[in-house]
């Protein structure tokens, strides 16, 4: 199943103060000056997915300045059941709603219509800097094969929190911490169990694939490369003995929350850490076409491939690989570059979208490629 | 003329009712404009049933259903002695429990869920009540019938593991019904559906 944004919408979004996109399948390609509102427009279709979207925005950033009204996006999507219509905004001062089809929903079901993946220029230093950030990144890989991830991985953080508070308010009540440890334990084995998934199923289709892009071994680790608690009742276990441990600590010290996504370029045996940074970006790239090829094997779906400024740090020829990738693929990359010669060679193979700002206000206008 | 600015009783009346659950303004004015239109039929009634049950209700001191005894209709009735007693929330639980009549047993309200975050620890809720009920009425089988948020399941646990040396049967409604949702907005059919698939934990 092809699954793309056929329309979108947006209202008072960013320096968008109003905006429509009619996108016919065909991946798209949007190009213009710094600040013309590019990534903004991404922006917008992350949030089509749920979370915070792209740049990880609370819902009033994102309302245009000054005017301070709140904002709306609309968008008709072709999903993996059919077309819906989706209906997200904020007012100002609230958090953000989502509408199906009109129907006032949770957030989480975005994530049953769509799958989303994204790269942005942040991640560039994804390799290099937190943990957090790969953990994040794999999750959004995991949640593409498996929605109900979502859910687990709320759950988890919710009970974790409460645990948390217990730990730092020195309480020593063990029901309590049993309670929630209980709860912690199955949904972090169901997290564990859902990444080990997703990463089968990425090896899977990184293995013989015809492809640019050097294929990444991943891995999945505990902080500082140690063996963490997989199943049930050995993530119980781990906290139940913790506790004392991570009264002392103020936090819960083990747990899916701090595992670790590893990553070897495989041709050279070398970490991604220590990559060039072309390399590094090569990598990113190589394994969310990896995650696309497997969504088409797995679920028969594909997910819209959000590329922020992807061209950069590419040479020509990695360039035009990349896009004959997405073309074969057949998925919706929505993706930006400065000038409209990032994209050349690929005329009307691609939807090419020119971004202009006037006075704060962004436009945007359908424009042929060269 | 201008309509008059100072705000008077009915206004202050408008108010308060405005500050009601499910009511705004708009259907306040409405609905007082109803009352003092309807003086003997609505108003008046209506006044009189206010003033006696902001005389009498209070909480039972059993199990914390709201009534106008000390002890509530469902306590004293000998017939709901089933041995069972049903664990939940808020007392809005209760009566949507009692709305569908599928459950014969008696209640525990607890008052809340656990709660670190929000600072409501066992000691808020009648979590020690209900131990002792269990342990002074012979109790034979508890059923949670709390909500499936993290801090609903929390409660749920921490209640088995404290009743464990009473060695009495805990069992929890069927789950996947309510997504987040309180027992308040189920229908008659599902709760009684929830209660028939319980499960022991
Ligand atoms: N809430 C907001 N209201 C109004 N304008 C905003 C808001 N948030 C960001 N902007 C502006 O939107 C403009 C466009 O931002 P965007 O990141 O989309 O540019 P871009 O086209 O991706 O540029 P670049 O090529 O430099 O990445 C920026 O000038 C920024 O100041
Ligand atoms: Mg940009
Ligand atoms: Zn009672």
């Amino acid at each position: 199943m092809r699954c793309y944004v056929q329309s979108l919408t947006l209202a008072q979004f960013r320096s968008h103060a109003r905006a429509r996109v009619l996108a016919d399948g065909r991946p798209v390609a949007l190009f213009g000056p710094n600040g013309a509102g590019k990534t903004n427009l991404l922006e917008a279709v992350s949030m089509l997915s749920p979370g915070r979207g792209l740049r990880r925005a609370g819902a009033d950033d994102l309302a245009r300045r000054p005017a301070g009204l709140g904002w709306k996006i609309r968008a008709e999507v072709q999903g993996s059941d059919g077309t819906h219509e989706i209906e997200t905004a904020a007012p100002p001062g609230q958090s953000r709603s989502v509408r199906i089809d009109g129907k006032l929903t949770p957030q989480l079901a975005l994530g049953r219509v769509l799958a989303m993946l994204w790269l942005t220029p942040a991640m560039d230093r994804l390799w290099t800097e937190g943990a957090e950030g790969r953990r994040r990144f794999l999750d959004r890989m995991v949640m593409s094969f498996l929605p109900d991830h979502a859910e687990a991985v709320l759950t988890y953080e919710r009970a974790m929190r409460e645990r948390n508070r217990l730990l730092r308010d020195q309480i020593g009540d063990d029901a309590w911490y049993g309670a929630l440890e209980h709860q912690m334990s199955e949904s972090g084995a169901q997290i564990t169990a859902n990444r080990r998934t997703a990463l089968l199923a990425l090896a899977e289709a990184t293995t013989g694939a015809q492809t640019a892009f050097p294929a990444a071994e991943l891995s999945l680790t505990g902080p500082d490369d140690s063996p963490q608690p997989d199943t049930v009742a050995d993530l119980r276990a781990a906290l139940a003995e913790g506790r004392r441990r991570d009264m002392a600590a103020g936090r819960s010290l083990s747990g899916p929350h701090r595992a670790d996504l590893g990553a070897v370029y495989a041709a050279k045996g070398q970490p991604a850490a220590l990559c060039s940074t072309g390399e590094q970006k090569a990598l990113l790239i190589s394994m969310v076409l990896a995650n696309a090829r497997a969504l088409m094997a797995r679920r028969g779906l594909a997910p819209v491939l959000l590329l922020d400024e992807v061209a950069a740090h590419l040479d020509a020829d990695r360039r035009a690989a990349l896009y004959d990738e997405v073309l074969a693929l057949d998925v919706q990359a929505w993706m930006t570059g400065t000038g409209q010669e990032l994209f050349a060679g690929t005329g009307h193979r691609l939807q090419g979208l020119r971004v202009t700002q006037a006075e704060g206000i962004s436009a945007i206008e359908e424009k042929e490629l060269p | 003329m201008s309509p008059p600015t100072e705000p008077g009783e009915i206004d202050a009346l408008i108010a308060q009712v405005a500050r009601l659950p499910g009511l705004g303004p708009r259907s306040a004015r409405r609905l007082v404009l109803h009352l003092v239109r309807r003086r003997a039929q609505v108003l008046d009634p209506l006044a009189r049933a206010l003033a006696r049950v902001a005389e009498a209700a209070r909480e039972c001191s059993l199990c914390g259903n709201i009534s106008t005894s000390e002890i509530c209709p469902i306590c004293t009735d000998p017939r709901r002695a089933s041995g069972e007693i049903c664990v939940v929330e808020e007392v809005s639980d209760l009566w949507a429990m009692e709305r569908g009549g599928a459950f014969c047993g008696r209640y525990h309200v607890l008052g809340g869920t656990l709660s670190a975050l929000d600072a409501i620890g066992p000691e808020d809720l009648r979590i020690p009540a209900l131990v002792n009920r269990v342990r002074d009425e012979g109790i034979s089988e508890v059923i949670l019938a709390l909500n499936a948020t993290v801090d609903g399941q929390t409660t749920a646990h921490y209640i088995a593991e404290m009743l464990e040396p009473c060695g009495v049967r805990v069992s929890a409604l069927a789950q996947g019904v309510p997504m987040g949702g309180e027992l308040d907005y189920l229908d008659d059919g599902t709760i009684g559906a929830a209660l028939r698939a319980r499960k022991t934990l």
